[in-house]
């Protein structure tokens, strides 16, 4: 890639941070709810496994 | 119609529906916001006055779209929870107020990024900024007030409320720029007499914009899913459905 794509005209300094702070707002908004359901899928599989328990 | 409608309010219908398009929704933004990027950095050429500066368009603009196009979806989602009582739209309500924050927090940001260099200071008072910065208060408030609740149905009910009542505050941002002097410019796409801004520069613009409510979308619908696990747990739905995901 030419050098000067990465120098940004100068404005480098403020362009790539912003690129990457909209990638990591993207990974976050995408990962976190998708950790919440597996812990969650994984907590209710382990409540209903204690019910059933108790009622047999 | 009128029956698919009434079957996909259902929470496990609706589970199920999401659980199909969720994936496709995030293919699909994914791809645009690659695009719209790719096109933004790389093909645009650079703005006359502001240089490459101006590529920040790329992010801040999708970014402060969502913000208010997020929070009206909220509020519309809160009118129908509080007058109708529908468990989808107090759902709606609770997942679209986290990813809502984060996009306002992202627009505010970048625009401090792209302030710096144009304007010569990360942050003005301006009206445009200052409200949206009320703008992220409110999403902040309705994630603070939901986690604020032991029953989701009360806390729903609670950020429903606070979301309906902050929409006030939506046409304020927009309009802003047009109301008060302001150091943030007008509005260059949607505007009387069509877009101010170069085809070559408008193109990545709506496509990363696309890109970013089609991911939006995604991410609603998958919170939206958590959030019926959570309320239906103890239904027969939810006992069916755990051990086959969970395994």
């Amino acid at each position: 890639m030419n050098p000067g794509f990465w120098a940004m005209g100068g404005y480098a300094v403020y362009v790539w941070p912003a690129y990457a702070l909209g990638l990591a707002v993207l990974a976050w908004n995408w990962l976190v709810p998708e950790a919440h359901r597996r812990a969650l899928l994984r907590r209710l599989d382990e409540d209903h496994e204690e019910t059933r328990g108790i009622g047999t | 119609m009128w029956l698919w409608f009434h079957r996909l309010a259902s929470p496990p219908s609706f589970y199920r529906f999401a659980g199909i398009l969720a994936p496709w929704l995030l293919a699909i933004g994914l791809t645009a916001i690659a695009a719209g990027f790719y096109g933004g950095l790389v093909l645009a050429p650079a703005d006359y006055q502001q240089g490459d500066a101006f590529r920040i368009i790329y992010v801040h603009v999708p970014a402060a779209w969502l913000s208010l196009l997020g929070y009206s979806a909220m509020a519309v989602a809160a009118f129908v929870a509080l007058v109708w009582r529908i468990k989808l739209a107090e759902a709606v309500v609770v997942a679209s107020a986290p990813a809502g924050a984060s996009f306002t927090a992202l627009a505010l940001a970048t625009g401090m990024l792209w302030g710096k260099p144009m304007w010569g200071a990360y942050w003005v008072w301006d009206a445009r900024l200052t409200s949206e910065l009320v703008l992220l208060f409110l999403y902040l408030g309705v994630v603070a007030l939901n986690s604020a609740f032991s029953d989701p149905r009360a806390g729903a009910r609670a950020c429903a409320l606070l979301a309906l009542v902050g929409a006030v505050n939506v046409p304020i941002v927009h309009y802003s720029v047009v109301w008060w002097n302001s150091l943030h410019q007008g509005a260059t796409v949607f505007k009387p007499g069509g877009p101010s801004i170069s085809p070559g520069m408008l193109w990545p613009l709506l496509t990363a914009a696309f890109g970013f409510t089609m991911f939006y979308a995604a991410v609603v619908l998958r919170r939206m899913q958590n959030e019926l696990l959570i309320r239906e747990r103890n239904s027969l739905w939810v006992r069916e459905l755990v051990p086959v995901v969970a395994a």
